[in-house]
C-alpha cells in the first residue's frame, strides 16, 4: 500500500515535468499543414523534422530570420567564455585556499557578494564601458562580461575543492624549493579535474542560457546569441508555433545533452552554486 | 612564506576585475540614480538628490511590480520548497529506477528561462494548451486566461518558475537527506518511534540548512526575476502591468526610454532588497566554515 502510494507520488511529479516537454517535442515534429491549435495535445501522423529546417535557416519570403547563425553566435560565446573564466577561477581558488594572504578573507567575501548581485545594478556602466572601448554590441565583449561574472562562482568551486586536498603535498613540494606556480603547474593543476568538470558544466549552461546581457549588449540580430534570437523568433506572431516549439529545442539543445551525458556532474554544479555544496 | 606577494600578484587581475566591473560599476550605478540623467540629450549630470527615489516609490508600476514581486515569491518559494522536499523525500524511499526518475525531475533545470518562457506560453494560451486539455478531461472550471487575465498574470509566470526550479530544490534536499546518518534513524526505531516521529524530530531539523540556503537562492532569483517574464508576458509586463517586475520596468525604463536615473535608481533598490537577503546568510555560512 505504501509503495504504490509513493510510486503514485512519483508518477504525478514525472506528469508535471515532463507535460512540457511533451508538447515541446510532439509540435516540433509537425509541419506547418498539421499544426493547429485544437491539436495541440495530439501527436503527429507524419512526424518531420522540417520545423527544425526553417527554426535554423529562416524564411527569407516572410522576412524571418532563422536560429542557425545565433547557434554558432553562441558557440563563439560559450567556448572562450568558459575557457577564460574556468581558468581564472581556478588560480584563484588556488590561492585563497592555499596561499591565504592578510585580507584574502575580505576579499572571498567581496568575490562571494558578486555572485548575488542583481546584474541590473551594474548595467548601465558595463554597457558605457563597452561602448568606449568598442566592445559593445560584439560577442568579445560578450565573453569579457561572462568571464567577469563568473569569477565568483568558478572561484567558490575551485576554492572548495582545493580546500579538501591533502596539504602535506604542497608542503613538500615547497620544502623542495617549488614556487608557487610550480605547485600549482605540477601539483594542483593535475588534481583538478574533478573541479574543472563542474565548473566547466556550471559556466556552460550559464553562459548559453543566458538572456539579459546578451539582449542588453548585442543589438545587432547578427551578433545575438541563441536566446536572444528565439525569444524575438517567438515574439513575433507570424510565425508557426511549431516552428517556435523547434527553434526552443534547439536551443535547448546543447545544455540538455550535458545534463544527459554528464548528470552527475551537472548535479555537483549546482549543489556548488547554493554556496555550501 | 618565501614571497609574500606572489599571491598577492596571481589574483590581482581578477580582484582588479572584480573591484571595477562588480564595486566600481554599483558606485557608478548609485551616483547616476541621483542625478537628473534621464534622456540622452542631458549636457551636464547634476545632482538632483533622492528626487528619483521619492518619484519612483509613487509610481504606480512601481508600486504594482513591488507587489508582483511579493506574490511571485509566495508562490514560488514555497512551491519549490514543497515539490522539492516531497520529491527529494519519494527518491530517497528506495525506489526502482531511481535515475530514470531523478533524470526526469531534474531536466527541466537544464533549460534557460526564454526556453521554459516559450512553452508555457503556450501551455498557458487562453484558447489552447492546459484550458484545451482540462475541457477534453471534464475539468473545465479549471481552465482560465492565464497570463492574459490582469487577475492572475504574475501567478501564472511563478507556476513556471515552480516547474523550472523546483527540481534544483529537489537536488538540494536530496543531498541533504544523503547526508542524514543511518543510525539515527536505527537509534529512533530502537526508541519505538513512528516513522512520522523520525521524520519531525530527525529529517526536518537536519534539513533546516538545507532550507535556508534553498530559501536564499530561490529568494534572489525572486527578486531578479526577468527573462521569464519576457518570454511568458512580453517586454511591457503583461495587461496592465500584471506580470511585471522591477527588472522588467529597469530594462525599460534604461534602454527603451533612455532614462538612466531612474533604471539606476530600480536597480539599486533591487540591489538593496537582495543584501537584505544575502549578506547575513554569506556571513552566517563563511563563520559555520570556520568553526568546521
Amino acid at each position: 500500500m505504501k509503495r504504490a502510494l509513493i510510486y503514485a507520488g512519483l508518477l504525478a511529479l514525472a506528469v508535471f515535468y515532463l507535460t512540457p516537454i511533451y508538447v515541446l517535442v510532439v509540435n516540433s515534429l509537425k509541419d506547418f499543414r498539421e499544426v493547429s491549435l485544437e491539436a495541440m495535445w495530439q501527436p503527429s501522423d507524419h512526424p518531420t523534422l522540417a520545423s527544425f529546417v526553417r527554426a535554423w535557416q529562416g524564411a527569407p519570403e516572410t522576412g524571418m530570420r532563422g536560429l542557425g547563425q545565433n547557434f554558432w553566435n553562441s558557440v563563439y560565446l560559450v567556448v572562450p567564455g568558459v575557457f577564460f573564466s574556468v581558468f581564472l577561477g581556478s588560480l584563484n581558488g588556488y590561492v585563497l585556499s592555499l596561499w591565504r594572504f592578510r585580507g584574502s578573507e575580505t576579499l572571498f567575501f567581496l568575490l562571494l557578494f558578486g555572485m548575488f548581485i542583481p546584474y541590473q545594478s551594474i548595467l548601465i556602466p558595463l554597457v558605457r564601458t563597452l561602448q568606449a572601448t568598442g566592445l559593445y554590441g560584439t560577442i568579445p565583449g560578450l565573453v569579457l562580461t561572462h568571464v567577469v561574472y563568473g569569477l565568483p562562482i568558478t572561484t567558490l568551486i575551485f576554492r572548495n575543492y582545493y580546500a579538501q586536498l591533502p596539504k602535506d603535498l604542497p608542503e613538500a613540494a615547497q620544502i623542495d624549493g617549488a614556487g608557487i606556480l610550480g605547485i600549482y603547474r605540477h601539483i594542483v593543476l593535475p588534481l583538478s579535474a574533478p573541479a574543472t568538470v563542474v565548473a566547466v558544466i556550471w559556466q556552460f549552461t550559464q553562459i548559453w542560457n543566458d538572456f539579459l546581457f546578451g539582449v542588453v549588449i548585442t543589438n545587432r540580430p547578427t551578433v545575438q546569441p541563441i536566446t536572444v534570437a528565439l525569444n524575438n523568433l517567438a515574439g513575433s506572431f507570424i510565425v508557426e508555433w511549431n516552428v517556435q516549439m523547434a527553434g526552443a529545442l534547439l536551443a535547448a539543445l546543447p545544455t540538455l545533452l550535458v545534463y544527459v551525458l554528464m548528470g552527475r556532474y551537472f548535479i555537483q554544479g549546482l549543489l556548488a552554486g547554493s554556496v555550501k555544496g | 612564506m618565501r614571497r609574500k606577494w606572489a599571491p598577492v600578484l596571481l589574483i590581482l587581475p581578477s580582484a582588479v576585475l572584480l573591484l571595477v566591473f562588480v564595486y566600481g560599476f554599483i558606485a557608478w550605478t548609485a551616483w547616476l540614480s541621483t542625478t537628473n540623467f534621464n534622456d540622452l540629450f542631458v549636457r551636464e549630470l547634476k545632482p538632483v538628490g533622492l528626487a528619483n527615489y521619492l518619484r519612483l516609490f509613487e509610481h504606480p508600476r512601481f508600486q504594482i511590480d513591488l507587489k508582483n514581486t511579493l506574490t511571485f515569491s509566495l508562490i514560488f518559494i514555497p512551491g519549490c520548497l514543497g515539490l522539492g522536499l516531497a520529491g527529494a523525500l519519494l527518491l530517497n524511499s528506495g525506489v526502482r529506477f531511481e535515475g530514470v526518475w531523478r533524470t526526469v525531475f531534474l531536466m527541466p533545470m537544464a533549460l534557460s528561462f526564454i526556453v521554459t518562457g516559450v512553452v508555457w506560453r503556450w501551455m498557458m494560451n487562453p484558447s489552447t494548451g492546459l484550458n484545451l486539455l482540462f475541457e477534453r478531461l471534464g475539468l473545465g472550471f479549471l481552465a482560465n486566461g492565464w497570463y492574459t487575465d490582469p487577475a492572475i498574470g504574475i501567478k501564472a509566470v511563478a507556476l513556471a518558475a515552480v516547474w523550472q526550479l523546483s527540481g534544483y530544490t529537489m537536488a538540494l534536499y536530496l543531498a541533504g537527506l544523503r547526508a542524514i546518518p543511518r543510525e539515527l534513524y536505527e537509534a529512533a526505531e530502537v526508541d519505538g518511534a513512528s516513522g512520522w516521529e523520525a521524520f519531525r524530530r530527525i529529517t526536518l531539523p537536519l534539513l533546516t540548512p538545507v532550507t535556508l540556503s534553498a530559501i536564499i537562492i530561490l529568494g534572489h532569483i525572486s527578486l531578479k526575476i526577468f527573462d521569464l517574464v519576457v518570454a511568458i508576458a512580453g517586454s511591457n509586463g503583461g495587461p496592465g502591468f500584471s506580470s511585471d517586475v522591477p527588472a522588467v520596468f529597469m530594462f525599460q525604463t534604461t534602454f527603451q526610454a533612455n532614462r538612466f536615473a531612474d533604471g539606476s535608481a530600480i536597480s539599486i533598490v533591487l540591489l538593496i532588497l537582495v543584501s537584505f537577503l544575502v549578506i547575513p546568510y554569506l556571513r552566517w555560512s563563511l563563520r559555520q566554515e570556520v568553526r568546521e
